[in-house]
């Protein structure tokens, strides 16, 4: 684009460095391929790599899914295309059990750490914060771009483990000891397990890496004029998910730490008095304690599912602002709230274990403390409801993702209520009744706040649109689908049906659901194949999309419509805008909407 | 006025008032570095109430710190007040002296490490060992050695700093990297009062 208009401008503070750019400075920057797309400092750039990244591994824990489901759906079923692909995984077209395993583990791992956190907050973080706060760059470009090189490490190393002979862990994605500690005891737990735990470690790295720069990028690089209650919720709910991950990943990093020692080195943190049957041998280790790393586990696996889910409460509230045309209702209740959830979500973590032993006046406690997330849950859900409410709705696809993360926040979080009394859950536990719970209210409610940014901001990633025609099929299959495979799940598990478990058949009880299991297969590989024609929609409109024409396609009030259609490292060409209002003036004064950029006018109230 | 500055080529700073000085803003990097700090804080927070949680517990077994251990607090107790030191000359401009206590701040690093090291070898060879029943031995070398881990990462820094100090020819005198080393340095030297105290008397 017309980047270098003003580039001889003189900046007011300079370095030695950029005086002696200035100085004799008609040469270009260099960017060669390298630097422009592989080892970007580019936030943008960062961001998109996060995104595709993110994309690759949906698309293999997607897979996985509907691989498992195939069991679960026809358990009796041959399938010998599945011996074409996976060889010995599954003799005779059938899934073994160790296969099965392994893919239920990666799925959980793949899909909660690699797509619904690199891939959600690591995308919009990076492309939102320095664009929406008004910021040339993250607070360190350079500590961004290793954030996503430890990233890219963390996979390769947990893609290799998907093919080591003894196959990847599989000792479910929360990977308790003593299970995921011995060897002996389970295929997985061999070196599989070992490179699950090192790729998580990268991954911690490179997640502490990026939400260091957040936090620093959100408190010091505002623009003039922005103050921290005229920041959009976007920048609000990234700012509360750094916090999250920098307070709760180095605990779990601890808990891996500590079971590497136990797998490899002997030592006794959790294990203690196990007779191995498999070898015939009693293991030396005394004293240990499982629970221990379920404790340091639950500390970050907790706030882990607010990370998720905080990204997409904020892509939300703002995609939901623009297209009723109407300012957010409760602002300052909604930054509240967040606030409140990033409290508790450090509170809660024992309701993970109510069946582990746990004292039960601990647990009433954590029973609370649990109950208490519904009330800033509520406000929430009230404030985006009261914003739709008789606003001028334009249904973008990106409104209905939105509308649709409403709808399944309510249905998902009615049954966290359930979950969350201790009593009730000891029925409840380890049934396909949490299974439906945290799939409806963090999985797929995620997902659709993230399908909503990628709708929304895709013209400002790539200067063009996605098709419609075809978000709005991705978008009506994927909410039909989501609530006919879970809600039937909340059935099975009221009945006692566990969840984990390979072949229910053996069960006279359970043999009822027989049929209900082959729909909800059939309903997600019809989900599946959805979604891969959204990601061929996204490839495709990358390079043939309709060319946005317009600097604010969506009439928005935030920065990021206030560059170039197509900005450079740097986002604006000239100076930096100040910003004189709150990102929510829509419809205010008969004026559709007022972007932040434009000063207060006469007799104009505040905010 | 903001700076107008080249696409590509800018100079990531934050934001300047109209009268064109610096709001009274802490660094970003130095900002960062106590978010960081922050993190690693919860590492050790997690580890010690871990050792709380199961020292409360059955076949718990106590040990008794190696002896050593005082001489390495010593050791990082000195280099923290010879980091300050640099940092002061490096303030006033005094170039060798700030050479010659960045070196020196660097040495006890070393020292400290292999003082530890020392202890971790005395343990080890009274018997507290990996394998077999868990006790206060097993998170002493965890703990105490991630604590060394990240002395090591400080150590590293303090060896480009050092190297930098002697060959750089750089006329910028920006006091902001020396004083987040000083930060830094001082944070893992409080971290291991905390860890001592912690073995002492829990």
């Amino acid at each position: 684009m017309s980047n270098d208009s003003n580039l001889h401008g003189k900046p007011e503070i300079v370095t030695g460095h950029e005086v002696h750019h200035d100085e004799h400075h008609v040469h270009h920057h260099k960017e060669t391929f390298i630097t422009k797309y592989v080892f970007s400092q580019d936030h943008k750039t960062i961001g998109k790599q996060f995104l595709i990244t993110g994309i690759a591994w949906a698309i293999i824990g997607g897979l996985f899914s509907v691989l498992f489901r195939l069991q679960l759906g026809f358990p009796d079923q041959t399938f010998p295309i599945l011996e074409t692909f996976f060889g010995r995984y599954a003799k005779g077209g059938q899934i073994q059990p160790e296969f099965y395993y392994a893919l239920i583990t990666m799925h959980g791992t793949v899909l909660v750490f690699f797509v619904l956190t690199a891939g959600l907050s690591g995308t919009f973080a990076n492309l939102l914060i320095p664009l929406q706060c008004g910021a040339r760059d993250m607070a360190s470009p350079f500590l961004n771009m290793l954030s996503y090189w430890f990233f890219f490490m963390a996979s390769v190393v947990m893609v290799s483990s998907l093919f080591v002979s003894t196959g990847p862990a599989s000792g479910g994605w929360t990977s308790y000891p003593p299970l995921s500690a011995l060897g002996d005891a389970n295929q997985g737990s061999k070196i599989g397990t070992d490179l699950w735990l090192i790729a998580m470690a990268l991954f911690v790295v490179s997640s502490l890496l990026g939400g260091l720069n957040y936090i620093s990028t959100i408190l010091n690089m505002r623009t003039k004029g922005m103050s921290m209650t005229r920041l959009p919720l976007t920048i609000w709910a990234l700012f509360f998910t750094a916090i999250l991950g920098v307070l709760s990943f180095p605990v779990l990093l601890s808990g891996f730490i500590l079971l590497l020692f136990d797998r490899n080195l002997g030592t006794s943190f959790y294990l203690s008095d196990i007779f191995v049957s498999q070898t015939g041998q009693a293991l030396p280790n005394e004293g240990g304690s499982a629970i221990l790393y379920q404790h340091l586990f639950w500390f970050l696996g907790h706030p882990e599912v607010y990370i998720i889910i905080l990204p997409s409460m904020g892509i939300v509230s703002e995609v939901l602002a623009v297209n009723s045309r109407k300012p957010i209702f409760g602002y300052m209740a909604m930054v509240g709230s967040l606030f409140a959830i990033t409290i508790l979500a450090f509170l809660v973590w024992a309701h993970h274990m109510f069946v582990t032993g746990l004292n039960p006046f601990l647990g009433s406690i954590f029973v609370l403390l649990t109950l208490l997330i519904a009330v800033p849950s509520a406000i929430k859900v009230f404030n985006w409801l009261t914003t739709l409410w008789r606003g001028n709705i334009r249904f973008t696809p990106a409104t209905l993702f939105s509308i649709g993360f409403v709808s399944l926040f309510i249905s998902g979080g009615l049954t966290g209520v359930f979950l969350g009394n201790s009593t009730i859950d000891i029925h409840l536990h380890d049934t396909k009744f949490i299974v439906a719970h945290f799939h409806i209210v963090m999985g797929v409610a995620s997902f659709f706040g993230m399908f909503a940014g990628v709708y929304h901001w895709f013209p400002k990633m790539f200067g063009r649109y996605l098709n419609s025609t075809l978000g709005f099929i991705h978008f009506w299959v994927t909410m039909a689908g989501a609530y006919l495979i879970f809600w039937p799940m909340h059935y099975e598990g009221l009945a006692g049906v566990p969840r984990r478990y390979l072949d229910l058949s053996g069960w006279h009880n359970f043999n009822k659901f027989g049929e209900l299991n082959k729909m909800i297969t059939v309903v997600s590989i019809i989900v599946f194949a959805v979604q891969l024609m959204f990601i061929f929609n996204f490839f495709y409109s990358i390079f043939k999309g309709r060319k946005v024409r317009h600097q604010n396609p969506w009439g928005a009030n935030t920065l990021e419509w206030t560059t170039p259609i197509r900005p450079g490292h740097g986002n604006w060409t000239g100076e930096i805008p100040e910003v004189h209002r709150w990102a929510y003036d829509y419809g205010k004064d008969g004026r559709e909407f007022i972007p932040q950029t434009e000063p207060i006018g006469k007799g104009e109230g505040h905010h | 006025m903001l700076s107008r500055i080249k696409l590509g080529e800018f100079k990531n700073t934050p934001p300047i008032d109209g009268d064109g000085s610096q709001r009274q803003r802490i660094h970003p990097h130095k900002f960062t570095l106590w978010v960081a700090i922050g993190s690693i804080i919860m590492m050790f927070a997690g580890l010690t109430s871990a050792y709380i949680v199961k020292s409360n517990q059955a076949g718990w077994q106590n040990v008794a710190m190696p002896k050593i251990f005082w001489y390495s607090t010593g050791t990082i107790l000195l280099s923290s007040l010879v980091m300050q030191m640099a940092l002061r000359s490096f303030k006033q401009r005094e170039m060798n002296q700030y050479r010659l206590q960045i070196a020196g701040t660097f040495l006890l690093g070393v020292t400290f490490v292999v003082l530890q090291w020392l202890g971790f070898q005395q343990l080890w060879n009274s018997g507290v060992q990996f394998k077999g029943s868990s006790g206060g031995g097993q998170f002493l070398y965890v703990i105490a050695g991630l604590h060394a881990v990240h002395v090591l990462g400080g150590v590293i820094a303090l060896m480009v700093m050092l190297i930098k100090a002697f060959l750089g020819r750089t006329k910028l005198y920006s006091s902001v990297p020396v004083e987040l080393m000083a930060t830094y340095w001082h944070f893992v030297d409080l971290l291991w009062i905390y860890l001592l105290v912690f073995f002492l008397w829990i």
